[in-house]
């Protein structure tokens, strides 16, 4: 009965191959290390598209697998890319303020780069001291703890207090939804001590490689993104495959029923909720450095429910469902909102995909809701099943 | 010429009594010809003074024609005169002092006078004690504005001169209330101005906290050795009363105490010093702290090239030795008591009103947030949907009512049309999404969740790419405009109040359905028990059919009252949604009574939060969703749960 | 030997309605126990307190050795102290395969890192097929529970309670909608289990009480009525009344 992972799930092994080769043939293409066929600003794309899928599948685990629609999940991929901008912003604005200040007759004495830190980054939201969460900002080790810390505190102490009252269903996708309307809200105030709507920026610099180019440590980020997404697809796929994999699916079908067979429901549920929070909150923390920017209204609540809906196009309770939905809209997304997709005259009416995608983006969901509630996957196992009985 | 001698003759003569004085206002102004002619802010006070003074009749409708412009002088002689329009562009000259014509005269033979704004201003001034006394009660009421803007020592006894004659009772208590300020600010006799502070007691008026606060306006003193002769509001302690180093600042300001070498100061003297890469034989290089640099200024001051620093034990000794108080501008202890006293009184009336207030604001935001919620609750109690549409219907209706407002100028009639419009475009709409998507998506609450959540997206952006991004008005009837006011502490716009009205409509009127009409009763059958319903002929269909069209209907609704007070925009729903679900969780699904109170409470507590935290409604908003989450944790239900099998597992 | 389960005078109402009405009850170790009674009687609403689902408004419910106060537990923890329960409806896990159902339900550590790190043992499989056998589903293991039939869930649902080894059985109408065969397979299943544990069966059905052939509790509006050997209480003039109507 003992069988390893690959063997109960075959598509992990698809999958994680298919991913190393895409890995490999996009570095061999890219700037930084190939032959400089696929330019930087795609590189950063695909490399972001990586992290939205890895989110996705912590969506699919938390939504697919448990049933709980969190539409919060953002907010945790959000966080994770503000403790890390917080690194990056202050390590480079150290750099620039040291290289300034070292003109100066006299050497600059540490109360006066501080000083002139405080001022450099926060004197957009009127102010010159560094708060107190950016106590740890200058190490990386710290910050790197805080990007996995402070997300699963969180979603710790919601998941707590939302699960022990049992709510659940749509009350608790409202719930989460409320969370993260609080947490955006938060951060838009200036006395947030993360710059208010401003946001971190320039966190594309990473600090002490400056003399790097821009298309070497986007392939660096690149492959960074691939590789989690990996692990995370091993993570995940491990843990809905044995017992604990059918009992949050028993705690999905039927909550009480699990509960009754001696389960702490709750338990599970909020083992889920942590853990997918932080995978999400890993993605958000490889993201950003690519996006070059994190601002509150990254977090607001739609986003989250943009993450549910990816999934759902996918396909949720498959994993690799939730990376075809993510990287399908996501990708969609970009190329129809760049710009690129050609407009379709009508003679009376010119139809502008940067105006209509959005409308057909929600028809879409609409009708991948209605028709097809399997998503993408639910038509690839169709047809894998099809294979095997012919 | 003559005519005008042989005229002035015959009003002396028709004047008899008068005849002195008459002759009076004339001579006076002649006597002041050069001012009148070129007034300024700075040299007209002495004539006017002269002229209130002589407290000849004429002297008011003079200055008033005066400040009015409409005072004309003759080329000839330098006399002034007024003027009426004659036949033949000529005009009719009428004498200042009597009121009596006084002969055509060509257009040319006159100058008209017109003084600047200021001068006007200070005119303004000295007309106040004839206007005071005015017969025309709008006259009056002006003058006192005036004054009440522009208080002047000077008008305490004209003020109080008018009051005894004032025929009106309300003008009268206006006269005597400003009477009273006047007294606090300018007043001479102790008593009489303590009676005064004292009066105010409990009046939540702007105008009495402004009277009373400059008298206890305070200034922090240094003195060698315990104050006396001053009105002292406190004694200080360094350290805990006031900073250590304010009162330093304090010691040096007057002159008491070395002042401190500012670091920058210090920075620069260390510049100054380099000398071949060296500060008093430190090298440069190895000032990379503020102690090794401090010791380097040490090293400097040691020398005598700069002044010594303070230290810390001279500093602490220096305040140490000397008193530090809060000292009243004011002299005079018994008013500033007196003031103190009323002031603290008038804070318990002010709170009180501000109490209020804030309920009537919540009770406001409680309105708006029942009317955005309420079709919800409807469409979530009855048949168990979450809409996230919900907020796209506001928008729709919202639109609905800026274009009628294209197609009907009138506002009034506007409203009254786009009222029903949008109730009906929303209910389309809704029935539309309930036919076509939610239908099929029964018992699947998550996935309908999700649906709608899509055709929100497109909706919006649909709205978008009619509308642009840019908001649309929404603009009320003029009788919506203004507000209604309690006292300077509680008003409430009356576009709010006609939000409330619109809410306690919709609240009579879902009760009166749901429970008066076959159509209530058959939703609350579905609500019950659908399988049970249906067998008794109900088509649970239709009904949750119209349920849906009510609840969208009304969300139309909502969307032209949020237009009134918002802009109107595609993410004007979008605002609202998250505090509708928020209001339809915390009440308890399934019951307006619900809803009514979760609106109510979260309304009241967002204007509270704010309240205690005025600046800033974006950290409002977040502690009040922490507050419902908690909240959720006690009362999962809400405040009004159904209980029983009814309510479901 | 002193009572298995323990429940005194308990009380709880429903928006004025009372669903249990000072109703006291015990059963002891090993035994089977049949509890009929009309519609409305509180049959079910017993169960949902014993089980943790419902909190009486007053009473004491009391359980096993050491004695446990079940009133204080969870859900979870009353069916880890040894309490299963099968619903009227037959629930399984339609998704999953019969042996996943079982698996799951194998009276192994339930809390979530222990499971995370469970591997199937030797011992766990041929427990899972000794529990196939029993409940006649040898041949379906990997089967999708969705798939079988009506009965066949319902004797999974009971393989899933004997599973977790419990101390205290409640069978909601085990019967209802089984076939004549499937009725004599679901008597003997749990005559057999209340061998070693008590089994209490809740049941409309008098023919399948009589083959039972078990101690009888009636219950009406919400308190005992009469007990005894089933031909005792049909006989009791209070249980015709009500059972015949007034």
């Amino acid at each position: 009965m003992e069988r390893s992972l690959f063997a109960r799930q075959p598509s992990v092994l698809v999958f994680i191959g298919l991913l190393a080769l895409f890995t490999i043939v996009i570095t061999i293409l890219s700037e930084g290390f190939g032959l400089g066929i696929v330019s930087t600003s795609f590189i950063k794309i695909l490399g972001k598209t990586l992290c939205l899928c890895l989110i996705a599948i912590a969506m699919d685990l938390v939504w697919g697998y448990c049933g709980i629609l969190s539409l919060g999940h953002f907010a945790f991929f959000g966080l994770g890319g503000y403790m890390i901008g917080m690194w990056l912003m202050y390590e480079r604005t150290k750099d620039i303020v040291i290289a300034s200040l070292s003109g100066g007759e006299l050497p600059a004495t540490p109360e006066e780069i501080t000083e002139a830190i405080g001022t450099q980054i926060f004197g957009v939201v009127g102010g010159a001291e560094i708060p107190v969460v950016w106590y740890f900002a200058d190490s990386l080790f710290a910050q790197l703890l805080l990007v996995v810390l402070v997300p699963g505190l969180l979603a710790l102490v919601f998941g707590w207090l939302a699960f022990r009252s049992r709510v659940t269903g749509v009350y608790l996708s409202i719930l989460t939804q409320a969370m993260t309307l609080a947490l955006s809200l938060y951060l838009f105030q200036n006395d947030s001590g993360l710059r208010g709507n401003n946001g971190l920026s320039g966190l594309q610099n990473i600090p002490g490689l400056t003399e790097v180019s821009q298309s070497v440590v986007s392939a660096w980020f690149f492959l960074a993104s691939a590789l989690a997404l990996g692990l995370g697809y091993l993570v995940a796929a491990w843990v809905v495959s044995g017992k604990f994999g059918n009992v949050i699916r028993a705690i999905r079908d039927d909550e009480a029923r699990i509960r009754f067979m001696g389960y702490p429901v709750e338990a599970y549920k909020l083992v889920v909720f942590t853990l997918t929070a932080v995978i999400a909150a890993i993605a958000g923390a490889l993201y950003y450095p690519q996006a070059g920017i994190i601002n509150p209204a990254e977090i607001a609540p739609i986003a989250s429910i943009y993450l549910a809906v990816w999934v759902a196009i996918g396909g949720r309770g498959r994993l690799y469902g939730a990376v075809i939905g993510a990287a399908t809209v996501s990708l969609l997304s970009s190329w129809f909102t760049g710009g690129q997709a050609p407009s379709i005259p009508l003679g009376f009416y010119t139809i502008d995909w940067v105006d209509w995608w959005q409308v057909l983006l929600g028809l879409g969901f609409v009708l991948v809701t209605l028709f097809a509630p399997k998503g993408i996957g639910g038509l690839f196992d169709r047809l894998v099943r099809k294979d095997a009985a012919s | 010429m003559l005519r005008i001698i042989f005229l002035l003759l015959a009003a002396l003569l028709a004047f008899a009594p008068a005849n002195a004085q008459d002759a009076d206002l004339n001579a006076l102004l002649e006597t002041y010809r050069t001012k009148i002619e070129k007034p300024s802010r700075t040299t007209i006070g002495p004539v006017l003074d002269a002229l209130v003074e002589s407290q000849l009749p004429g002297v008011a409708v003079f200055l008033e024609k005066w400040r009015e412009k409409e005072l004309w002088q003759r080329k000839s002689d330098g006399r002034f005169f007024l003027v009426e329009k004659a036949d033949g562009g000529k005009l009719m000259l009428i004498d200042v002092a009597t009121g009596e014509q006084a002969g055509l005269a060509e257009k040319n033979d006159l100058d008209n006078l017109k003084p600047n704004s200021g001068v006007r201003g200070v005119i303004a001034g000295a007309l106040v004690q004839f206007q005071l006394s005015d017969p025309d009660p709008e006259r009056r009421l002006q003058a006192l504005t005036a004054l009440e803007r522009a208080p002047d020592a000077s008008h305490l006894s004209i003020l109080r001169a008018a009051i005894d004659s004032e025929p009106d009772p309300a003008i009268k208590a206006r006269k005597e209330r400003l009477q009273r300020l006047l007294t606090i600010q300018f007043g001479s006799d102790q008593a009489r101005r303590v009676a005064a502070i004292e009066s105010f007691a409990g009046d939540p008026g702007v105008d009495a906290r402004a009277a009373l606060n400059p008298l206890l306006a305070t200034s922090i003193k240094v003195f060698d050795t315990a104050p006396e002769g001053v009105n002292v509001a406190r004694l200080l302690t360094p350290g805990s009363d006031i900073d250590a180093e304010a009162a330093y600042q304090l010691l040096v300001d007057a002159g008491k105490a070395r002042p401190i070498v500012p670091l920058a100061d210090r920075k620069q003297a260390l510049i100054d010093n380099i000398e071949n890469g060296m500060v008093a034989g430190t090298p440069v290089a190895e000032l990379v702290s503020q102690s090794a640099r401090d010791r380097a200024y040490l090293a400097l001051a040691a020398n005598g090239t700069v002044p010594p620093l303070v230290t810390r034990e001279e500093q602490r000794q220096a305040v140490a030795d000397h008193v530090f108080a809060e000292v009243y501008a004011e002299p005079d202890p018994v008013l500033t008591t007196a003031a103190r006293e009323t002031l603290a009184n008038i804070s318990g009336t002010v709170g009180f009103y501000q109490f209020l207030d804030l309920a009537l604001d919540g009770l406001s935001l409680a309105s708006i947030y029942f009317l955005a919620a309420i079709g919800l609750a409807i469409t979530f109690g009855v048949m168990g949907v979450i809409n996230m549409a919900h907020g796209e219907f506001i928008m729709i209706g919202a639109y609905t009512g800026y274009v009628v407002q294209q197609f009907i100028p009138n506002y009034t009639v506007s409203i009254i049309v786009a009222l029903p419009l949008a109730f009906a475009v929303a209910f389309l709409a809704g029935v539309a999404l309930e036919r076509l998507v939610i239908r099929y998506l029964a018992h699947r609450p998550l996935e309908t969740l999700l649906a709608t959540f899509g055709v929100s997206i497109a909706l919006q952006q649909i709205a978008k790419n009619i509308f642009g991004t840019q908001a649309r008005p929404l603009t009320s009837p003029s009788w919506l405009d203004g507000a209604w006011v309690l006292n300077d502490v509680v008003s409430i716009s009356y576009i709010r109040i006609a939000i409330f009205v619109l809410a306690l409509a919709f609240l009579g009127l879902l009760l009166f359905v749901l429970n008066k009409t076959r159509l209530g009763l058959e939703v609350r059958a579905v609500t019950q028990n659908p399988r049970m319903a249906s067998s008794m002929g109900i088509n649970p269909d239709r009904i949750n059919m119209l349920t849906f069209g009510l609840g969208s209907g009304i969300a139309g609704i909502a969307g032209v009252a949020i237009g009134l007070f918002a802009k109107v925009t595609s993410e004007l729903g979008s605002g609202y949604i998250v505090q509708s679900f928020m209001t339809v969780v915390v009440g308890g699904v399934g019951n307006i009574w619900g809803t009514l109170a979760g609106a109510g409470m979260i309304g009241s507590l967002q204007k509270l939060i704010e309240f205690f935290n005025p600046s800033n409604t974006l950290a409002a908003q977040t502690y009040m969703i922490i507050f419902i989450i908690i909240f959720i944790q006690f009362r999962p239900k809400g405040i009004i749960a159904l209980k029983g099998r009814a309510a479901g597992d | 030997m002193s009572a298995l389960l323990e429940v005194t005078s308990i009380s709880v109402s429903f928006d004025g309605f009372k669903a249990i009405n000072n109703l006291s009850f015990e059963i002891g170790g090993q035994e089977l126990r049949a509890i009929i009674g009309p519609n409305g009687a509180g049959k079910t609403t017993f169960m949902d307190i014993v089980t943790g689902k419902t909190r009486p408004d007053e009473g004491r419910v009391r359980f096993g050795e050491p004695q446990l106060d079940l009133l204080r537990l969870s859900e979870s923890q009353i069916a880890r102290a040894g309490v299963g329960r099968k619903f009227q409806r037959p629930t399984v896990f339609e998704a999953q395969s019969v042996r996943d159902n079982l698996t799951m339900a194998l009276s192994n550590d339930r809390l979530p890192f222990a499971v995370l790190r469970y591997k199937p043992s030797k011992e766990d499989d041929g427990r899972v097929s000794a529990l196939a056998e029993e409940i006649g589903l040898s041949g379906e293991l990997d089967r999708t529970a969705g798939e079988l039939s009506h009965g066949q869930k319902q004797w999974l649902e009971i393989g899933i309670l004997l599973a977790q080894e419990p101390k205290l059985l409640l069978v909601d109408e085990p019967a209802a909608g089984m076939t004549l065969g499937e009725r004599e397979h679901t008597t003997d299943l749990l005559r057999r289990a209340a061998e070693t544990r008590a089994v209490v069966v809740v049941e409309h059905d008098m023919e399948f009480v009589r083959r039972l052939d078990c101690k009888v509790t009636v219950l009406h509006e919400g308190s005992v009525l009469a007990e005894g050997t089933l031909d005792h209480v049909t006989a009791n003039s209070d249980v015709i009344d009500v059972y015949l109507g007034r």
